[in-house]
């Protein structure tokens, strides 16, 4: 009978030990925020485009992280930001959801047709990034450097003067094309 | 030439290609002459491109400056020759893209008149900082292949800086260019040199030179010997022919047995490194006052009658050149720029030289053929033999291929110096340097996106930040105006006959005409409110006892107010 009152008492006293030193590494080493949110965020590419149906990149990255909302639903970020977030998660990647869009091959950018502006600043309230630069009744026009591309400014406009257009890489932005694979047998080339 | 005193290093790896020297090296170099329209790209440099100075339509000197580096990192452009400005557009420029990019162009008038030019007087004795400047208005960058500003390098402060290297190994088969000018200008070298001694004041100085040149060996000794002086520390150091002896820091590495730190710059070790096409530049701009407008290009190839070194009008077109050297042109089967190792093929025979042209091969398909097909990797390993950077080319190959970046970057592939011994010794025909230049090309757009989405976030949280602080601003004043409107009703309330009173003495007549008001709106309102219960009453409304209550206190009110009035009143 002693034997299990000792036992029990030492089992209590080691529980309370244990329970103190996670309690206090609880407190002293407490992570602020979720930092797979930061990581997922850092994962995205910042066009703040909402196509996801969030507003903006880090309200996605937080609901990926709670588990409200797959990780293919960004069209900007494509295969390769997919890839990237199932690689972070450990889960499998998916291929990107049609729904929200598709993904684009080259970089656009939004030119406003100056002329035919007639300065109701609603495509300035509309840019997530502030790349657009006008007042009322003014001309507006775009910082090309700044826009990300989301043509979230062209839907407000009430005179269509906002064209999506390519962006024209200068010659200092290129780099060498990947090497066509090896050809081994002449039907290789199709 | 003491030669004892210091031991030459070695760097692992390297090969020994065919050198295909010997063609060009047969004739003096001679004039390419003026050809009727000069292409100048505005960015022939490493850095911010020159701005255009001229507009079309211009008449231009010689020497002229036609655009102005505006940055730091950036360099001058001059007319190479007299005319007019023709055109300021588009063009096919010497890159490796194929791509266009701005140019201006010339339409020589045959004159090629000077304006006076000057150098400057004792420049030896001059302030290094009067020698930079005039290094700079010249317009120099690096000839030997990257084209860095010369000024940039040249303003490295002097006390960072123990060793200056001269290169002059010329390591790539087929160019000789740097051998011509040594042969026919050693002397201009030396004192170009010199003036670099006098900015940098470097403890010593050499010059690297490959031993497949005796003549230009002896001519640079010849030289030195001429100069009496022998104090000044200038030793030819003879090196071994290997590829690529002359990439920078393969140079650094056999003449001072040191490395130059991953992502480092030589001079992070006390090392600057100059070309000495660069350095004849110096010493033409700084003694003579003439700016970077020509070049020595060796024209070469097998199609090519009369290989040899020109000296180049910069912006004189590639086809120009090949008809001066007697190339016959239907045989060309692959035109580059640059050496057969890490040249580039151009397509467009319309490509100027640049300041950075220092070679032009007019090839049959016997001497360069197309790549062979390439085939699986068989691990011999003979790629990490011949790696000059010691890196693992293989390991890179595969990153490479499956765009594995991070890994590939953790291999140091920043540190490949695209030099293609790799590619060269490769029994598998694998283009390895193509793999490797790819993988650059990702990982450097990889880190642009970055910056740009960075960028993006930033301007997305500071928007944010500012909507909310207007939202919050906004919240205030409505809260403040609620908080006054409220004081006031309740001060109101408490005191409203000290208040009159006050208000009274302060201003008799306001207040009087402000009571005469207040009664005739009484008045108003005790008349609306009898209309309106009499209006009741005929209706049999319930609400009329209510109308009643309020039509006794209009009364009242009004009873007060008159009160109020003839007290004013007396």
């Amino acid at each position: 009978m002693l034997l299990i009152l000792i036992s029990i008492v030492a089992l209590v006293i080691l529980a309370l030990i244990f329970g103190a030193v996670l309690g206090f590494a609880a407190v002293r080493f407490k992570v602020e925020g979720n930092p797979i949110v930061d990581q997922l965020d850092a994962l995205l590419p910042q066009t703040q485009c909402g196509q996801c149906s969030h507003p903006g990149c880090r309200p996605y990255a937080q609901a990926i992280a709670d588990g409200l909302d797959g990780i293919n639903k960004c069209p900007p970020g494509g295969e390769s930001t997919i890839a990237a977030i199932a690689d972070l998660l450990g889960v499998d990647p998916e291929p990107l959801d049609a729904e929200h869009g598709e993904e684009k091959d080259v970089k656009l950018v939004a030119v406003i047709r100056e002329d035919e502006c007639i300065g109701c600043t609603k495509c300035i309230q509309a840019c997530p990034v502030d790349a657009i630069l006008g007042a009322a009744k003014q001309m507006h026009t775009v910082i090309s450097d700044e826009c990300t591309g989301c043509d979230l400014c062209v839907e407000p406009c009430p005179v269509d003067c906002i064209d999506m257009l390519p962006v024209t890489k200068p010659m200092q932005s290129w780099h060498w094309p990947k090497p066509v694979a090896a050809q081994l047998i002449i039907t290789d080339k199709g | 030439m003491n030669m004892h005193h210091y031991t030459l290093h070695d760097f692992k790896g390297g090969i020994h290609p065919e050198q295909n020297k010997s063609q060009s090296t047969g004739q003096d170099i001679s004039t390419a002459g003026i050809p009727k329209i000069l292409i100048l790209p505005i960015s022939q440099h490493i850095g911010a491109p020159a701005v255009p100075l001229v507009k079309v339509g211009d008449v231009v000197l010689k020497g002229q400056v036609i655009a102005q580096g505006e940055d730091f990192v950036s360099c001058n452009l001059h007319a190479p020759t007299s005319g007019v400005i023709s055109a300021i557009s588009e063009a096919p420029v010497p890159n490796q893209s194929g791509m266009q990019d701005t140019c201006i162009q010339i339409t020589t008038d045959g004159n090629d008149s000077w304006p006076p030019i000057k150098g400057l007087d004792n420049y030896l004795d001059a302030e290094p900082q009067a020698l930079i400047e005039a290094i700079s208005q010249a317009g120099i960058s690096g000839m030997g292949g990257a084209g860095f500003p010369t000024h940039v390098k040249a303003s490295i402060p002097a006390s960072k800086i123990d060793t200056l290297i001269i290169n002059a190994a010329e390591c790539e088969p087929y160019i000789t260019s740097d051998d011509a000018l040594m042969r026919e200008n050693a002397a201009d070298i030396i004192k170009g040199i010199e003036i670099l001694q006098a900015i940098l004041k470097p403890q010593q100085c050499y010059i690297g030179i490959e031993d497949n040149k005796p003549e230009a060996i002896k001519a640079l000794q010849d030289a030195l010997k001429e100069n009496k002086d022998d104090t000044h520390g200038i030793h030819v150091v003879v090196i071994p022919t290997k590829y690529p002896s002359g990439g920078e820091k393969q140079l650094i590495q056999i003449l001072t047995g040191l490395e130059v730190p991953v992502a480092g710059l030589p001079a992070d070790i006390g090392i600057v490194c100059q070309n000495i096409g660069t350095v004849r530049a110096i010493f033409q701009a700084v003694a003579l006052g003439r700016p970077l407008i020509s070049r020595i290009t060796t024209i070469t190839g097998d199609t090519v009658a009369h290989p040899q070194n020109f000296e180049v009008l910069l912006g004189t077109p590639v086809q120009y050149l090949l008809e001066q050297a007697g190339c016959d042109q239907n045989k060309i089967q692959r035109l580059i720029m640059g050496g057969p190792m890490m040249g580039f093929t151009i397509t467009d025979n319309q490509i100027p030289v640049t300041k950075t042209s220092n070679c032009i091969i007019a090839a049959t398909h016997n001497e360069l053929a197309d790549p062979a097909m390439e085939q699986a990797c068989i691990r011999c390993g003979m790629c990490t033999q011949a790696c000059p950077a010691q890196l693992l080319p293989q390991q890179l190959l595969w990153f490479a291929k499956s765009s594995n970046l991070d890994q590939a970057q953790a291999h140091n592939i920043s540190d490949c110096i695209e030099c293609g011994a790799c590619s060269y010794v490769c029994p598998s025909n694998i283009p390895l340097v193509q793999y490797y230049r790819f993988a650059k090309g990702e990982i450097k757009q990889a880190k642009a996106d970055k910056q740009s989405s960075e960028q993006a976030k930033l301007r997305f949280d500071t928007r944010n930040a500012r909507l909310e602080r207007e939202e919050a601003e906004k919240a205030e004043k409505r809260k403040a105006r609620a908080e006054a409107a409220a004081k006031k009703q309740a001060a109101k309330k408490d005191a409203p006959p000290t208040e009159d009173a006050t208000a009274a003495a302060s201003d008799p007549a306001a207040e009087l005409k402000g009571l005469k008001q207040k009664v005739l709106a009484s008045q108003t309102r005790v008349d609306k409110a009898r209309e309106r219960l009499s209006m009741a009453q005929e209706q049999n409304l319930d609400t009329a006892g209510a109308l009643q209550l309020g039509l006794d206190k209009q009364i009242e009110k009004l009873a007060i107010a008159q009160k109020n009035l003839e007290q004013a009143n007396s």
